[in-house]
């Protein structure tokens, strides 16, 4: 029964539009899944009644032959994503109990497209990590293993929960965020494809804002098709987003063809770091050549301010989250700390705060309020604007070469064990968005694709950068890459 | 500018008990922009309702909320920075100003500290008749105002309203132009005057719709005029900033009191801090509002919901054409136009009902007249009914200009006519109509008048042999002649009649 669960997108709407079964089924595969599930800990709300009503009005929709892209389709939401009446955590202890009366226009639009809610995956808190260990709700678990070791590995973070929960069959697809890259990092954490759309891409209206300036939604998906059909579920100008663009949505899933004949591959040379392992060195080249064998022509970039991505990003991204976790005050919603006799206004937040944040977010909070504090703005933050435009310089200039996408490695290396990064510096664990940030930072398209195996048996992924806007491009070029990897494994089962 | 002239008054001189000192002030108002909804919501901004029933998500701080530019508002600070002759920065954004404070949901204002929607302006400031000096605008920014917190309703909670958290405020900064408190207060008089013609700001101060910031620094005299030539601020005094004064009474009493209190810290050899103060009025002094301590340290970035404002020139030249008459336009115009002094021209562009009133009884009939009929007789008598504004004057202009048409046409007497002006006032009705139902009109019959005198004549034959001997006292018999026609009488005729018979 929850073989259903294994389905794509792409699969299962045949099946649904063939009727050889029914979203009903398909959605009772995957809560079967979920239960069987709980040692990965990536759904962390679940919303079976909402998912069989949805499921039920999805086959009658079905039944008048009318099928909407994602028409009965069960997928997972990230906790990030505001779903009116349901737990929205933001996987933070501050949020405790917070139900909230409004849905996401992405949610909103993938229950217009059909899509049925099975509930809310875990993630780092507030989005900020890359092992998905900070959430309140504790670790996910990577369904992955190394070869004959069961220790516990990280999927990624920070749409760890999302990962997994993909990876492991629990839902057909996931929706994930992805502000340094937290959609492609744990996708090639997991095996799975993730994409990140053009920043105004996806309205952000209704998604817990962590750095307002970098955050992007998108599809996490057993495939790259299951990506694109995705993504047009959830694009589209919002009016009640002033950063999300007016453009039209192209069909994605048309632009797969797999003929990639003539386009322009850059290879940026500063993306070869010091200390790389061979591995992800071996991979990016088998990658590489994969498509310049599709007939793709592979050019040596360069992308000169790359070095400054990370730094920037820690100056940018916590500065804009200090200010938008300020309402997390215990004023009107979420945790409040119990007061003492004397305690006033002042100690109501310092308590609610220093109880609700977990360290992380603190961490970050500090980071970013220092950043814009009189007398270091200007050293840090203002500076670090300066130089994200140098960075976005950098990226419009190979595009002006007529380049048409850019290839690169998504992570630096294949899944961590989970605890193994808890003590160490966090510019560590800040290191795993090495060759993700940039491409926030620039506010491009990117999709990690997952390529192949290392040599403990665990996947690696490579990530394609495109030309904003164009990610029916990228897409196509992607869907040539994972058809010339030919990357179908999948995590043995062992939960 | 304007073609009026006018004299800049001298700045005026304190005495401390060892100098003279002058006082300088800049003033930051913050006028709420007439708007159904507010800046980022739409929320409407309707004062006066329920606690918390004007309040969107975004507007409570929920999480994944998003602001939404209202783009009336936007327009309304446009047409506000036109009327004070400002430049209109094509370019603006939006930053944050973080602090926390529970009417504060966001945790940050929404304001624009690097690149305000309105640059440099002036304004003429009118003070006494002859006097007025311009002051200048140093920016308009648009901002959120906050929300109110409620202390008083219980001894161990405070509550919070957000009904005004959001609505959209322009914050006026001028430069240290202004001198003295009277100024200071005609500066926001001024201020009012030219955005409820504008239509952007009711101005209402009671209910807080417009507020000021005093910036307050005392120097000795002569140094001002260093900061004049050099621009370089380091001339003037440390200044000190009292905050949200809503009554433009208090506002003259906070500056007379914060000069003395600066003026007595220097003459004893003291230093000014630069701080932020209250006004306490009960008290009649100002104390620091926070500790050094606790001072803001407001980390403003640049808003990342909100992409620039880029205006386009020709949505700007199209709210500049279609302009209304500026106070200082319309007050030049009526005096020329109308041979109005430059007082009641004043007076009567005090408001633009007044003045479209008073150009409705002015149109096609005696200007002078109707003038002073508009100030004397009606804003007397609103002024006396508990002082009533033009607008809910029970009297309409086609009424008034029937009256003066009556005057005119000798068909009433002047006397009458405050009569017939006082019976329309408290009942209403057609003043012609009036005249006629009740014999209010003029006799202007020669042979009537005549018939009349000649009876006070004969029955007064001792008052006549006086008015013959001392002609002065022929104007007994005038007074006579009116009183027993109920006043009807033409006076000028009653006066030919008396002089033929009684004096010649």
């Amino acid at each position: 029964m929850t073989e259903l669960a294994k389905l794509t997108i792409e699969k299962a709407r045949d099946g649904l539009r063939k009727k050889t079964f029914s979203s009903a089924e398909l959605t009772s595969s995957c809560l079967n899944a979920i239960q069987q599930a709980k040692e990965l800990n990536a759904f962390v709300h679940d919303t079976p009644e909402i998912a069989i009503k949805q499921a039920t009005d999805a086959d009658k929709t079905l039944s008048k032959g009318d099928t909407p892209s994602m028409c009965g389709i069960p997928i997972g939401i990230k906790d990030l994503f505001c779903t009116k009446g349901v737990a929205s955590q933001a996987a933070s202890n501050i949020l405790q109990g917070f139900k909230p009366e409004y849905e996401s226009t992405i949610t909103q639009k993938l229950w217009d497209s059909g899509a049925v809610m099975l509930g809310k995956l875990n993630m780092d808190e507030f989005a900020m990590g890359s092992s998905n260990e900070t959430s309140a709700y504790g670790d996910v678990v990577n369904p992955w293993q190394e070869a004959n070791n069961n220790k516990k590995l990280s999927p990624g973070g920070s749409s760890g929960g999302s990962a997994s929960a993909v990876s492991a069959d629990l839902c057909l697809a996931a929706t994930g965020t992805d502000t340094g890259g937290s959609i492609r990092q744990p996708a090639a954490f997991v095996g799975i494809t993730g994409l990140k759309p053009t920043y105004g891409r996806c309205s952000r209206w209704g998604v817990v804002a962590f750095a307002s300036s970098l955050d992007q939604a998108g599809p996490m998906t057993k495939c790259v098709r299951d990506a694109a059909i995705m993504l047009e579920a959830m694009s589209g100008h919002d009016a009640k987003d002033s950063t999300s663009v007016d453009i039209p949505v192209p069909n994605f899933e048309s632009f797969l063809t797999g003929d990639i004949r003539g386009k322009k591959i850059g290879v940026p040379k500063e993306y070869r770091m010091d200390g790389m392992s061979d591995e992800i060195e071996q991979l990016w080249t088998e990658g590489t050549a994969m498509l310049k064998d599709a007939g793709a022509k592979i050019v040596d970039i360069s992308l000169p301010h790359t070095k400054f991505a990370l730094p920037v990003y820690y100056v940018v991204a916590p500065a804009e989250a200090s200010s938008n976790l300020a309402r997390y005050d215990g004023v009107r919603f979420g945790h409040r700390s119990s007061l003492s006799l004397g305690d006033g206004i002042t100690e109501m937040y310092e308590k609610t705060r220093a109880e609700g944040f977990g360290e992380e977010v603190k961490r970050r909070v500090m980071i970013g309020t220092y950043v814009l504090s009189a007398g270091f703005y200007d050293a840090y933050y203002n500076r670090a604007r300066k130089v994200r435009t140098l960075i976005k310089g950098d990226f419009e200039n190979v595009f002006a070469q007529n380049i048409d996408a850019i290839l690169t490695p998504a992570t630096p290396s294949s899944a961590f064990g989970l605890g193994e990064m808890k003590e160490v510096d966090p510019v560590q664990m800040y290191l795993n968005d090495v060759f993700t940030v940039p491409v926030n930072l620039a506010g491009l398209p990117g999709i990690s694709v997952p390529t192949g195996l290392d040599k403990k048996g665990l996947p690696l992924g490579l990530q394609l950068i495109g030309r904003p806007w164009e990610e029916a491009e990228m897409l196509n070029i992607a869907y040539s890459l994972e058809s010339s990897a030919s990357f179908f494994d999948k995590p043995q089962k062992w939960w | 500018m304007l073609d009026l002239t006018y004299d800049t008054p001298k700045p005026t001189t304190i005495s401390g008990a060892k100098y003279d000192w002058e006082l300088v002030i800049g003033l930051e108002v913050h006028a709420q922009v007439a708007s159904k909804a507010k800046l980022f919501s739409g929320a409407s901004t309707l004062f006066g309702a329920e606690p918390n029933s004007n309040v969107a998500f975004v507007d409570a701080g929920m999480p994944g909320m998003l602001p939404v530019i209202n783009e009336e508002c936007i327009s309304q600070a446009v047409k506000t920075g036109l009327g004070l002759n400002a430049q209109i920065n094509l370019y603006s954004a939006f930053d944050r100003k973080n602090y926390f404070y529970p009417d504060l949901p966001q945790g940050y204002q929404i304001s624009q500290l690097y690149h305000p929607i309105v640059g440099e302006g002036e304004v003429l400031v009118y003070l006494e008749p002859g006097k007025a000096k311009v002051v200048r605008i140093e920016r308009i920014h648009l901002e959120q105002d906050a929300g109110k917190s409620i202390h008083d309703m219980d001894p161990n909670t405070s509550f919070v309203d957000l009904n005004r958290t959001g609505v959209a405020l322009m914050e006026i900064v001028s430069k240290p132009d202004i001198r003295s408190a009277e100024e200071a207060t005609a500066y926001i008089s001024k201020l009012r005057q030219i955005m409820r013609y504008l239509g952007t700001c009711d101005g209402n101060m009671q209910n807080g719709n417009l507020r000021a910031d005093v910036n307050i620094s005392v120097c000795r005299p002569g140094d001002y005029e260093k900061y004049q030539t050099s621009q370089d601020f380091s001339n003037l005094g440390t200044r000190c900033e009292i905050k949200n004064m809503n009554s433009l009474k208090f506002i003259q009493q906070a500056i007379d009191i914060e000069a003395r209190r600066q003026i007595g810290i220097l003459e004893s050899g003291g230093t000014i801090s630069q701080e932020t103060r209250l006004y306490d009025p009960d008290k009649g002094e100002t104390r620091p509002m926070r500790s050094k301590e606790e001072a803001h340290d407001y980390r403003y970035f640049p808003c990342p919901d909100l992409l620039p404002l880029n205006l386009k020139q020709d949505w700007v030249d199209n709210i500049s054409s279609n302009l209304i008459e500026l106070p200082d336009q319309k007050r030049l115009r009526f005096a020329t136009d109308y041979m109005l002094s430059d007082y009641d021209a004043g007076v009567l562009t005090a408001d633009l009902e007044t003045s479209k009133y008073f150009e409705a009884v002015a149109k096609g009939r005696d200007q002078k007249l109707s003038a002073n009929w508009v100030i004397n007789e009606l804003f007397g008598r609103l002024k006396r009914d508990t002082d009533k504004s033009i607008t809910d004057s029970p009297i309409t202009h086609s009424q008034l200009g029937e009256i003066i048409d009556l005057i005119t046409s000798s068909e009433i007497s002047g006397k009458i006519a405050k009569d017939l002006f006082e019976i329309v006032y408290t009942e209403g009705g057609s003043p012609s109509e009036i005249v006629d139902k009740r014999g209010m009109r003029q006799v202007s019959n020669t042979a009537e008048i005549e018939n009349a005198l000649d009876i006070i004549i004969r029955e007064n034959p001792n008052q006549v042999t006086k008015a013959r001997e001392n002609p002065k006292l022929a104007g007994w018999f005038v007074g006579q002649v009116m009183k027993s026609t109920g006043g009807k009488a033409n006076p000028k005729l009653v006066n030919e009649l008396v002089q033929k018979k009684l004096v010649s």
